[in-house]
C-alpha cells in the first residue's frame, strides 16, 4: 500500500497518511506540483513556515525500468516566486519507492536555529537534532553519515548555501558512487534550510519492493524500451563517449553559445573546454568517461573528471557548468571549473545559478574576466563563509544584477539563463519565457530540433515553428518529470517510434490501468496549466513571461541576431 | 576553391579538426563527406558558415562546413 509521510517541523512529529486517490496516478513532477498546487497558499513567502517542500519519486521509479531513478522536489520557489520543481538522480528516489513511500511532505518550521535530521526507514520516521552537521559542506556531511548509517542509506542534505537560506541554494542526494548529485535549480536548498533539515536520510532495508499488476507485460516493454535508448544515436553513443559537454563545440559552431555574460555567441577558448577535449583528459588522467547518476542509467552521460595527479577531482561535470564558468565567464581551463564545480558541490549551490552570476559579477567588475583562481576563492571564502559580498553573489544572477546596477542580466522570473543564447536559437527563448520554471532548458528542451536534429528541424534563427516547438516538448516534458524517467529518453522518444509506448506500457503494466499517449500528454497539459495557475496567483504575470529587454536591443555575433517575438506571441504559447 | 572543413565529436578519430581543403568549384557538402570516407547516415548536423544546411547545400570559395555525428546533450 502506497503512503504519504508527512513531516510537521512546527511540532517535530510525523505522520503517515493513505494517498488520496486523486493522487493515486501521479508521481514524481505531477505529484509535487499537485500537493503544492493543493496545500500552499500563493501568496506565502517561501522560506516562511506556510512553504512546503515535497520530495516524489517518478511513477515507475524503484522499478527495472532502465533511467527510471529520478527524484522530483517540489515547493515554492524563494528564486523565482513561483512554483518550482526540480529532478535528480541519486539513490534516493529508489529507496523511496521501494519503502512505498509516495511522497515526503516537510511543513512548517521549527522553533529556534536548531538543525535536525529526518531518518525514514520501514518502521517510520525519526527526526533528530543534527546541530553536530552544522556549517559542514555536503561531503563531510556524507563522511558523518556513512560513518553513522553505513552505505545503504540513500542521503539527501543542504550545504552551507543552504542553511544560510542563499536562493542558489540546491539540495544534494547522494548518488551510486558515494558523490553528489543536485536538485539544482530555483533555491530548493533555501527552503529546506528555512525548515532547518540539514539531512534527510532513506534506508530501504527490508522494504517491500515493488508491486507489478503484470510482471511479463512489464518485462516485455522493458525490454523495448531499453533498446530504443541504446539504439539512438544520441542516447546510445554520443552522450556516454562524450557526455553533455559535446555541447560545447556544437553551439559555437551555431552561434549559440553565450559568451562573456551573454556578450557574443561564440567563445575563442572553445577547444579548450570541449566535451572532446574533456574526454581526452578524462581518459589520460585515467577518470571515468561513463558513469551513472541512478542505478539502471544505461546512457552513463556523468563522468569522473581526475586532477593532473589522476586524483579523484569532480563528477557529474555537466556542458551547463563547464559553459557558465567557460565561456561565459571567459575561464579557458577545464581544470579551474572541475575544481569551482566540487567546490559548488560541496557548498550546495546551483552550478548553473552561480555560473550566471559570476558572469554578471564579472560585468560588475568584482571578479577579472577569466580569472578561475579568483571565482574559486569568493566560492570558498565569500559564499562558503557568508560574507556579504557571498550572499549577493549566493543570491543569484539577478541579486548580482540589481546590487551592482545593471541592465545586461540574463534571467527570466528571477533565474539564470542557462546555456543556449535565445537570439540565436530562438526556440529555447519561447521555453525561457513560458516555462513555469522561471528560465530552465530542462523544462521544453528545442536544442534537439533546433540544434541537434532530433524530432527533426526548426530552424534556430527563425521564429516560425518555435512556439509550438517549445509547446509540444513541455508537454512532453511535464509527463516524463512525473514518470521518474531521465529527460534524455527524450531523444529517443523523438526519433524512435516504439520507444514512448513502450514507456506507457511500462506505467500500464505496474499499476495495472490502461493509459493512453493521449492520457499521457493530457497529464503533460494539466500539469503545465495547474503550475501556470500557482503562478498567476502567486502575482507571475504574462509580464514576467518575457526574456530581460537586452536581448532585444543588442544583436549577438555572429548572427547579430536579436529576440524579435512580440507578447502576442509569447503568450499564444498558453492556447492549449 | 578553398573550404575550411572543421571536425567534431567521433568524425575527429584518425582525420583531423579542423583543415582548409582544396575542391572543385561547385562541389557540394555531399562530396566533401565522401572525401572524407563518411556515409550519409553518419551525419547528424551540418553547418555552413554557422548555419545549418542540407548535403546538396553547393559550397561556395572560403566557406567554412562543420561536421557532426549525432550527438546531444543538454
Amino acid at each position: 500500500m502506497d503512503r504519504i509521510i508527512r513531516v510537521n517541523l512546527a511540532e517535530l512529529t510525523s505522520r503517515i497518511e493513505d494517498v488520496p486517490p486523486e493522487w493515486a496516478g501521479l508521481g514524481g513532477r505531477a505529484l509535487t506540483s499537485t500537493i503544492i498546487s493543493q496545500e500552499v497558499d500563493p501568496g506565502s513567502h517561501p522560506l516562511g513556515p506556510n512553504n512546503k517542500l515535497v520530495f516524489a519519486p517518478g511513477l515507475l521509479s524503484g522499478t527495472s525500468a532502465a533511467n527510471s531513478g529520478r527524484l522530483s522536489a517540489g515547493a515554492k520557489s524563494p528564486l523565482t516566486g513561483g512554483i518550482k520543481e526540480s529532478n535528480v538522480g541519486g539513490t534516493a528516489a529508489q529507496a523511496f519507492a521501494r519503502l512505498r513511500i509516495k511522497a515526503l511532505i516537510l511543513e512548517g518550521v521549527p522553533p529556534g536555529d536548531q538543525l535536525y535530521g529526518i531518518h525514514i526507514n520501514r518502521d517510520g520516521v525519526i527526526i533528530r537534532e543534527a546541530q553536530d552537521l552544522a556549517g559542514q559542506g555536503n561531503f563531510q556531511v556524507l563522511e558523518s553519515i556513512l560513518e553513522t548509517q553505513g552505505r545503504r542509506a540513500a542521503v539527501l542534505c543542504i550545504g552551507p548555501a543552504g542553511e544560510m537560506r542563499m536562493t542558489a541554494a540546491n539540495i544534494s542526494v547522494k548518488d551510486p558512487s558515494g558523490k553528489l548529485r543536485s536538485h539544482g535549480r530555483g533555491g530548493l536548498g533555501a527552503v529546506m534550510g528555512s525548515k532547518r533539515i540539514k539531512v534527510i536520510t532513506v534506508d530501504d532495508e527490508g522494504a517491500p519492493g515493488i508491486p507489478y499488476a503484470d510482471p511479463e507485460a512489464f518485462k516485455a516493454a522493458s525490454r523495448v524500451f531499453t533498446k530504443a535508448l541504446m539504439d539512438h544515436p544520441v542516447s546510445g553513443q554520443g552522450l556516454p563517449t562524450f557526455g553533455t559537454n559535446v555541447l560545447v563545440n556544437i553551439l559555437h559552431e551555431a552561434g549559440g553559445l553565450p559568451t562573456r555574460n551573454f556578450t557574443y555567441g561564440q567563445f575563442d577558448g572553445h577547444e579548450s573546454i570541449c566535451g572532446e577535449t574533456m574526454h581526452d583528459t578524462i581518459v589520460a588522467r585515467k577518470g571515468k568517461p561513463r558513469h551513472g547518476c541512478h542505478a539502471g542509467c544505461v546512457i552513463q552521460c556523468s563522468q569522473v573528471y581526475n586532477d593532473r595527479n589522476n586524483e579523484y577531482l569532480t563528477s557529474g561535470f555537466e556542458y551547463e557548468t563547464i559553459w557558465g564558468l567557460g565561456a561565459n565567464c571567459c575561464i579557458k581551463d577545464l581544470d579551474d571549473i572541475a575544481q569551482a564545480d566540487s567546490v559548488m558541490d560541496d557548498l550546495g549551490i546551483d552550478s548553473i545559478e552561480t555560473a550566471v552570476a559570476f558572469g554578471v559579477a564579472m560585468e560588475a567588475g568584482l571578479v577579472p574576466w577569466g580569472d578561475g583562481k579568483e571565482v574559486l576563492r569568493v566560492l570558498r571564502e565569500e559564499v562558503g563563509r557568508g560574507t556579504p559580498l557571498g550572499r549577493v553573489v549566493g543570491g543569484g544572477a539577478g541579486s548580482v544584477g540589481r546590487t551592482y546596477g545593471l541592465t545586461r542580466v540574463p534571467v527570466v522570473k528571477n533565474q539564470g539563463i542557462p546555456a543556449y543564447d535565445p537570439r540565436s536559437v530562438k526556440g529555447i527563448g519561447i521555453t525561457y519565457c513560458t516555462t513555469p520554471m522561471g528560465a530552465d532548458h530542462t523544462s521544453g528542451y528545442t536544442i534537439a530540433t533546433n540544434i541537434l536534429n532530433v524530432g527533426g528541424h526548426v530552424d534556430p534563427l527563425a521564429k516560425a515553428g518555435q512556439v509550438e516547438l517549445s509547446r509540444n516538448l513541455q508537454i512532453a516534458t511535464a509527463a516524463v518529470d512525473s514518470t521518474g524517467m531521465c529527460i534524455f529518453i527524450a531523444f529517443p522518444a523523438l526519433d524512435i517510434p516504439e520507444c514512448l509506448p513502450a514507456l506507457i506500457d511500462m506505467i500500464n503494466a505496474r499499476y495495472g490501468v490502461g493509459l493512453t499517449g493521449d492520457d499521457v500528454t493530457g497529464l503533460g497539459k494539466r500539469v503545465l496549466k495547474l503550475e501556470r495557475a500557482f503562478n498567476l496567483a502567486a502575482g507571475l504575470t504574462p509580464a514576467h513571461d518575457r526574456l530581460p529587454e537586452f536581448f532585444r536591443t543588442d544583436p549577438v555575433a555572429p548572427h547579430n541576431a536579436t529576440w524579435d517575438f512580440t507578447d502576442e506571441e509569447i503568450d499564444a504559447f498558453w492556447e492549449f | 576553391m578553398h573550404v575550411t572543413v572543421k571536425l567534431f565529436a567521433h568524425f575527429r578519430d584518425g582525420r583531423f579538426k579542423e583543415e582548409q581543403r582544396e575542391y572543385p568549384e561547385g562541389a557540394d557538402c555531399r562530396h566533401v563527406l565522401a572525401t572524407l570516407g563518411l556515409g550519409d547516415r553518419e551525419l547528424g548536423i551540418l553547418m555552413v558558415n554557422n548555419r545549418h544546411a542540407r548535403l546538396e547545400h553547393p559550397l561556395t570559395h572560403g566557406d567554412t562546413l562543420s561536421l557532426f555525428p549525432l550527438v546531444g546533450g543538454g
